[in-house]
């Protein structure tokens, strides 16, 4: 299985799913392209996190994480939940598959986008952007590690190999190399 | 808990008679068939009943099939050995959007040596328009290559008028039939094709084993450099086990056709009617009538295909999906987007492939556990809240 146990726990009897109707702050990540959508909406009081629900769109990497974000969110203080980050909630899974850890960093975000949305309502400005909203398929993945790769599309985060797209194909390549490790067509070092 | 095999595409299992016509060729019988004893002969005697075997389930001759290790091997054979032969003659290579990979990176290969090419689109069921072929056609083209069938689909290609378009003009036409052969009948003559490529993993017999047809007359270069096995075209000591299998496979294949075809059919609608009855906003691809007889597939709204698949898995249901999430380039299939649809729904793809052990009770058993699995990833999903609340 591709799975550990714990996530697939979390996939099959996910904490938290829902909405929240008169949330205090939503936050939403990912598009369809990339396969994942995440929906987290807060509920705060005294500055702690009363109540967490997400909705997610995606695989099951995808639903685990967001279980798993919500649980490790739920009652902890704005700071606190801050600190989440994508590496912790990989690890309290047990791990996820190499090309599936960019569910996880959906899965922070979301929330931290709820809370910065919640900020930015109390302080009458607009929220920030949220980040990891991937605008093209060809930067879900790195294809030479499947770690994750956003719209700072130049370097693998993951892996650290220098990637460009192939003029021929289209395709995300290793940018030092000679040929498309997809098409095989050449590719002058730029 | 009752279990349900439904991912033919991937890979069929073995036909107990097939089998049994291998297990000799694992021990008993080990010969090369290169060499001139005893041994040696009873090895290519194997190999002459095979192809005899696959030239009949072909109407062709049995020297016009040449064995291989894969159905991408057979594509690659096709597209590169019939181009780099007729190079002289032109340059330019048709094929559709929705051919499979060995077909399309074949022919970006082919370009880096300086051949081009066009791909001609589908409609939104997957079918490529024969006028569309006719319009790519140049005075350069030498080949054209267009699937009998495809599998992520189920979509069945007007093969046989591509093929006489293309003979009218002295163009060669190659047909990708992995996803056709053993399954639906397929007749070179009929089709007027000048190559072919079949795979026996496809229909009940082993993986790695697989062929090329090649008509009489038509010129095409090696893949493989060596001896003089298949004639010279494909170097290197047959798989005789394989090629074995492959011939059995095809023999039952041929016997059984029209039963087959005609039981995988029924299943087949009872699926796709009890899906599209039972669940809303549940799209077919593909083509509703000229479509393979054991495949269904589908789009679900809103909802991603591994989740599906996983759920399915867990209820005894195997199925695939040519959602991003479930390849390792999490790249949406390339099928579903030439056929138009949008990334979002092409995330809820779902592909059923029936074999030939399918039975009634399995259908049945997936539209009783189905429903419930979409329900409850619907639930989850913010893009069907997004889509309750616009409908209020």
């Amino acid at each position: 299985m591709m799975y550990t146990d714990k996530v697939m726990d979390h996939f099959q009897n996910p904490r938290n799913v829902g909405t929240i109707p008169d949330a205090d702050g939503v936050g939403q990540v990912g598009n369809p392209v990339c396969g994942d959508m995440m929906t987290f909406y807060i509920k705060v009081k005294d500055n702690r996190l009363v109540d967490v629900k997400f909705q997610t769109f995606g695989c099951g990497a995808a639903i685990a994480v967001s279980s798993m974000v919500s649980e490790m969110a739920l009652g902890k203080t704005l700071e606190g939940a801050l600190q989440i980050t994508n590496m912790s909630v990989a690890e309290e899974l047990g791990g996820l598959p190499k090309n599936k850890l960019h569910c996880s960093n959906l899965g922070a975000d979301a929330l931290h986008a709820a809370i910065e949305d919640f900020r930015a309502k109390k302080e009458g400005r607009a929220a920030k952007p949220a980040p990891g909203a991937h605008e093209h398929e060809e930067e879900c993945s790195c294809p030479y590690c499947d770690g994750p790769l956003d719209e700072h599309k130049g370097v693998c985060k993951s892996c650290q190999v220098e990637l460009a797209e192939c003029p021929h194909c289209g395709q995300i390549t290793n940018a030092r190399g000679e040929k498309c490790i997809h098409c095989g067509a050449e590719i002058s070092p730029s | 808990m009752r279990k349900a095999y439904l991912d033919h595409m991937a890979a069929t299992p073995l036909d107990p008679r097939v089998l049994e016509a291998m297990q000799p060729f694992f021990k008993d019988i080990f010969g090369n068939p290169q060499s001139l004893h005893s041994y040696g002969q009873a090895a290519v005697d194997a190999v002459d009943k095979a192809r005899e075997s696959v030239g009949r389930l072909l109407n062709a001759s049995p020297e016009e099939v040449y064995f291989t290790a894969s159905g991408s091997e057979s594509n690659n054979f096709a597209l590169k050995g019939m181009a780099l032969a007729n190079r002289e003659r032109g340059t330019h290579i048709v094929v559709s959007a929705i051919e499979h990979q060995s077909v399309l990176h074949a022919v970006k290969s082919l370009e880096r040596q300086g051949f081009h090419s066009t791909e001609v689109p589908v409609d939104k069921t997957g079918r490529v328009d024969p006028a569309d072929v006719d319009k790519a056609l140049t005075k350069e083209t030498i080949l054209v290559s267009i699937m009998t069938a495809n599998s992520e689909v189920g979509t069945v290609e007007p093969a046989a008028e591509i093929a006489k378009l293309c003979r009218a003009k002295k163009i060669l036409f190659h047909t990708d039939a992995v996803a056709a052969a053993g399954n639906m009948p397929l007749d070179v003559k009929a089709l007027g094709v000048d190559a072919l490529s079949l795979a026996a993993d496809q229909f009940y017999g082993p993986k790695g084993s697989a062929a090329l047809f090649v008509k009489k007359g038509v010129r095409v270069l090696p893949l493989i450099d060596g001896g003089i096995q298949e004639g010279g075209r494909r170097a290197g000591t047959e798989n005789v086990a394989g090629i074995a299998g492959l011939g059995k496979a095809a023999e039952i294949a041929g016997t059984q056709m029209d039963d087959r075809v005609a039981r995988m059919r029924a299943l087949r609608d009872h699926l796709i009617d009890g899906l599209l009855g039972k669940v809303e906003h549940v799209v077919l691809t593909g083509h509703r009538t000229e479509r393979l007889p054991h495949q269904a597939s589908f789009c679900i709204e809103f909802i991603e295909g591994e989740s599906m698949l996983l759920n399915l898995d867990m209820k005894g249901i195997a199925a695939s999906s040519g959602s991003a999430c479930t390849s390792r380039a999490l790249k949406a299939s390339h099928v579903l987007l030439a056929m138009g649809l949008d990334h979002a729904l092409a995330q809820g793809s779902l592909v059923f492939g029936l074999i030939d052990t399918t039975v009634r009770e399995d259908i049945d058993h997936l539209l009783d556990v189905f429903p419930p699995i979409i329900q409850r990833l619907r639930e989850m999903s913010p893009l069907y809240t997004k889509y309750l609340q616009e409908k209020r």
